[in-house]
């Protein structure tokens, strides 16, 4: 009898030590993967067309150098998504590059204080043999050429399909063209399959899926270089630097009354005036993919006051309600805006 | 078709294991410790459930056997879009501050291999059940103790179910991505890793990483079914 009782005791002891055991792995990771109590984390939801250029990296490393006691987190997801994680309250700021969505963003009490912090392009590029015959054309002309071969079942059309800041610029494209992407999407060539393909993925996944089927498609400038540059397309650029094709980015910060907030204004607040100092701006404006720069930084062109072309570009694109941030949606910036 | 992209990622995979890049080794480890606690916390959940399911004789067993056998192959990006909603800072549990951290992304793994736990077990025990229970029982064992028995008896079907949890959760990527977002430094894995690389195009890269992922999980089978050799 006291034989199986010291069994059972010794089969119960061997549980509970496993069950310690298991616990206490657990706890451990979960101890030493905490949140650096020392540092205030600071989360920017951004685009993957500025991720994958590896950009943020640098920025992050010069940053975090000047302010040692913050700690920040890209989390690179399209402009569309981006937005939501902010507006779910998981994120600080935004880092995006669609004026239209950023407006909505503001206007619905999320965003405030926002700031415009560079520009560069976007590309519409394709392959060499150019079945819709668009060299030397202006954008609107090239797009409606793409289209009528498309539907001649001559020429493919790749879309982002995402929603992201790219997304959003090639729709504003086509409507200016006169045509409506949705109806594009569900038309069919002469052979039954669709001519407006849809990837639904990044910028290097569409550039492949491009190259792959001799499609034309609209890239930004750094996702293109970089992607050549490692031989991985053989595409080429037909519609360049121009009015229409402007990409311009900008930070905007939540609105620290929004019901869900992180609780960190002043670490937003000291990254955005980051980004908008000289140093901020010299590493957009020296940021170089496979030789080149691929920013154009946004103060120096506005302060300069020399370039009026440009400037009136980006002000009739990315300007909203007359200002880069409407006084309505202004928490604590008064001596940014001029 | 040429095979130079996977000869380079092997032989870039060697340069960075023999450099013993800190990045890498970084990455690796906490990939290692993610699954690890996943796998954890799962069989600490499962282990009872699979066990009592396999031995037990109650209404809706065989129902539950068969859900948990479903739950198995619940897509990993749906799994992770429940927990990211449930995660975030305006869901319900936001207050636990897990999404984008290790923890947030152990939990969500060993959500996801929970099923797979509780499938193994049960099968395994259920079929060690009949004879053991009784030779057990006439030899004046406890319920208890006759479960000990018969668990121990199912002891290779128990473990593998326990190595394949962790492999299942080293090898994750969606739920990964979604709960982690990638972050360098933080919580960024292999998976994710790999992922982010092939995103930007640098597939050599990605190659590599993909090779070390392998060697890791093929050499830490190794050991474990060594260390578990019928002496």
């Amino acid at each position: 009898m006291s034989e199986s009782k010291g069994m059972r005791r010794s089969q119960k002891t061997t549980v509970i030590v496993a069950v310690i055991i298991v616990l206490a792995v657990v706890g451990g990771v979960f101890y030493f993967n905490r949140p650096p109590t020392n540092k205030t984390q600071l989360i920017v939801s951004t685009t993957t067309s500025l991720y994958e250029t590896g950009f943020l990296s640098i920025l992050k490393t010069n940053f975090e150098a000047k302010y040692p006691q913050y700690n920040v987190s890209f989390i690179s997801q399209g402009t569309g998504l981006a937005l939501a994680t902010a507006s779910r309250g998981d994120a600080d700021l935004v880092l995006v590059h669609a004026p239209s969505s950023e407006k909505t963003f503001m206007a619905n009490g999320t965003g405030v204080d926002r700031k415009i912090v560079a520009y560069n392009y976007f590309l519409l590029v394709g392959p060499t043999s150019d079945p819709a015959g668009i060299k030397g054309l202006s954008i609107v002309d090239a797009l409606k050429k793409i289209v009528a071969a498309g539907e001649a079942g001559n020429a493919i059309w790749v879309s982002r399909g995402d929603k992201s800041g790219t997304n959003t610029k090639e729709i504003a494209l086509f409507k200016l063209a006169g045509y409506d992407t949705t109806k594009l999407a569900a038309e069919k060539a002469p052979n039954g399959s669709p001519w407006y393909l849809s990837a639904g993925a990044g910028m290097t996944a569409t550039l492949q899926l491009s190259d792959q089927k001799g499609a034309y498609t609209l890239t930004d400038i750094a996702s293109f270089i970089n992607n050549m540059n490692k031989g991985n397309i053989h595409l080429i650029q037909y519609v360049g630097p121009g009015k229409d094709m402007l990409n311009v980015y900008s930070v905007i910060l939540i609105n620290p009354s929004w019901k869900n907030y992180r609780g960190t204004f002043d670490a937003a607040k000291t990254f955005e005036k980051y980004l908008l100092s000289t140093d901020g701006q010299n590493l957009l404006g020296t940021f170089g993919v496979a030789g080149q720069t691929v920013f154009y930084p946004w103060l120096p062109l506005k302060t300069a006051g020399t370039d009026t072309t440009t400037i009136g570009w980006i002000t009739s694109y990315a300007y909203i309600d007359g200002s880069e941030c409407p006084t309505l949606y202004r928490v604590q910036g008064d001596d940014l805006y001029s | 078709m040429s095979w130079q992209p996977f000869v380079d990622g092997v032989r870039q995979g060697i340069q960075l294991i023999i450099s013993r890049d800190p990045e890498v080794i970084q990455i690796t480890l906490r990939s290692l410790e993610t699954a690890g606690a996943a796998t954890a916390m799962a069989a600490l959940v499962g282990l009872p459930i699979g066990i009592v399911l396999g031995l037990g004789s109650f209404r809706g067993r065989g129902f539950l056997k068969t859900l948990f056998g479903a739950l198995v192959g619940i897509p990993t990006v749906s799994l992770g879009l429940i927990l990211l909603v449930l995660f975030s800072r305006s869901g319900p549990i936001g207050y636990l501050d897990l999404l984008y951290t290790v923890p947030g992304i152990a939990v969500g793994e060993a959500v996801l291999v929970i099923p797979l736990i509780v499938s193994f077990v049960a099968s395994a025990v259920e079929a060690k059940d009949i004879g053991v229970r009784d030779l057990t029982r006439t030899l004046g064992a406890s319920e208890f103790e006759a479960s000990m028995a018969i668990v121990r008896e199912a002891w290779s079907g128990v473990s593998l179910a326990i190595v394949s949890s962790f492999n299942r959760a080293f090898a994750e990527l969606g739920i990964a991505m979604m709960i982690g977002a990638n972050i360098a430094g933080l919580t960024r894995l292999l998976t994710t890793a790999i992922a982010l690389q092939s995103n930007m195009g640098d597939f050599g890269l990605a190659f590599a990483l993909s090779f070390i992922l392998f060697a890791v999980v093929i050499s830490l089978n190794f050991v474990i079914s060594w260390l578990g050799r019928e002496r």
